[in-house]
């Protein structure tokens, strides 16, 4: 087998130098992707007609295109449209591409936690005289997002793996560097292993992360109390007074 | 529903019975505008909504002037006990954050719950989340309190500190209009009944003579029927 562990290992200690710049990209498209994806929701929840036609098109458009023909459209294309976007850096391109096309996938997932939140909480809320707007906020969003959070988990890491495009546009991230040092050592399969390694390594340590987010989230929703609550069972020892024949 | 003409006195408990899908329900929602009327007009207290005008303000103040408790409970799963109570007052402006939860520990001491205050209701059994559904419905001080089949959802051992607890504030003479099928109960804590079927009220007047089982008409059919059931041997 010619597979050098010595070159593999040591690049290692090179690699994590791209890191960073992936992660600020991939970080920087999520938010925008989160704020466009709500945009895009409270579209599609809206009574306007027009609204979620508009919404419907977005999310048809930028699920239905590869990812690097959007971004060659909006590094490439759009300055011959607007010269004033000539200026337009390849990381800029990345984070506005990755984040327009994750918006439409985010869009889907918030409408689908939005319409999983019980609606007989929300007739409660109306019934007590509550807004709508403060409904929202206080009841249905913090459940929503709770129902969000795996699915929209899943779009970051696949975020975190499409930044990877950015070499295409010039840009050296992790997989950039990768191809680079792959392309001066001849060592492909080492350099892709190790690349790969990494990405895998930044998937694991966020998927952590969101487990303990999602467990912290759900306390609310845990039945775990329940077994000593119903063995202590204050209801016997606090009974209303009154009798059925108080009437 | 058709030709609804009903009125119930302030302080008294007004019981709709009847089979299901007679309309029991809608009328109740309709009370509360979560089911808006096609025509005719709902009052309670000095607020009148017609149909046909019904403006957001005028379903906004109705609603001011009434509170809800359903069948499935509907409590805001996010918040404790005590923040299920306690919201609705700073929501709606009628309290700040320290005397809503003062009143929130008082209504739910009120119904025996005082100690599951900071629990979520996923932790609660049904009878204890309907209590804490009746305590948020009394907390705002409502004109009336609209309870649809309160103990429906509930298993039979919980279903008694639910009826307690209705009974309870029926002696402080609440006003409630309440949907049930615990005939038995409506006779001995409401003051009037209502017998609803097919979307129209066939029969109503005060509740121990109505749920009696010996008034003539359709109604003793009805309550009896519920008082003993019989299953008819297959040949």
């Amino acid at each position: 087998m010619n597979f050098d562990w010595h070159y593999f290992f040591s690049l290692f200690t090179q690699l994590p130098a791209y890191v960073p710049i992936t992660i600020l990209m991939a970080v920087l498209s999520m938010i925008l992707a989160i704020f466009i994806g709500g945009f895009l929701t409270s579209l599609q929840l809206s009574p306007v007609a027009p609204f979620r036609g508009f919404a419907h098109l977005y999310i048809s458009l930028f699920r239905g295109m590869p990812t690097l023909v959007q971004l060659f459209i909006i590094f490439y294309g759009l300055p011959q449209i607007f010269p004033a976007l000539r200026g337009l850096s390849a990381f800029a391109a990345v984070v506005f591409g990755l984040g327009f096309k994750q918006a439409s996938y985010l869009a889907e997932i918030f409408r689908a936690a939005v319409n999983s939140v019980d609606k007989g909480q929300i007739e409660a809320g109306q019934s007590l005289n509550i807004s709508r707007s403060k409904l929202f906020l206080n009841v249905v969003l913090p459940q929503a997002t709770i129902n969000a959070l795996p699915a929209t988990g899943n779009t970051f890491v696949s975020l975190v793996k499409e930044t990877s495009l950015a070499f295409t546009l010039g840009l050296t991230e992790l997989f950039g560097d990768g191809k680079m040092i792959a392309g001066e050592s001849f060592k492909y399969f080492e350099t892709y292993l190790a690349v790969g390694i990494i990405y895998w390594i930044l998937i694991v340590v966020y998927t952590w992360l969101q487990h303990l987010l999602e467990n912290a989230l759900q306390k609310p929703y845990r039945r775990t109390a329940n077994v000593i609550n119903r063995s202590k069972e204050p209801v016997s020892e606090n009974r209303p007074e009154a009798s059925l024949e108080t009437h | 529903m058709k030709h609804i003409n009903l009125s119930a006195e302030e302080g008294s408990v007004t019981a709709f019975v009847g089979p299901s899908g007679s309309g029991k329900t809608t009328l109740l929602r309709t009370l509360n505008l979560l089911q808006l009327p096609s025509e005719g007009s709902v009052k309670v207290g000095e607020i009148t909504a017609n149909a046909g005008d019904l403006h957001k303000k005028t379903i906004r103040d109705l609603r001011q002037n009434s509170a809800m408790v359903f069948q499935q409970f509907n409590l805001f799963k996010n918040m404790t006990v005590k923040d299920n109570v306690a919201k609705p007052l700073i929501f709606n402006g009628l309290a700040n954050k320290k005397e809503a939860e003062e009143t929130a520990l008082n209504v739910l001491e009120q119904v025996g719950l005082s100690g599951v205050a900071e629990q979520y209701p996923v932790t609660l059994s049904g009878g204890q989340q309907q209590r804490v559904s009746i305590a948020r419905a009394v907390a705002v001080h409502p004109r009336v309190i609209l309870l649809d089949e309160p103990t429906s959802a509930l298993d039979p051992e919980l279903v008694e500190s639910v009826l307690r607890t209705i009974a309870n504030l029926a002696s402080k003479h609440v006003t409630m209009i309440l949907v049930t099928h615990e005939m038995e109960f409506a006779r001995q804590i409401a003051d009037r009944a209502v017998f609803i079927e097919d979307g129209a009220i066939l029969d109503q007047g005060p509740a121990d003579d109505l749920l009696s089982g010996t008034r003539p008409g359709r109604i003793s059919s009805f309550v009896n029927s519920l008082s003993h059931p019989t299953i008819r041997k297959e040949a």
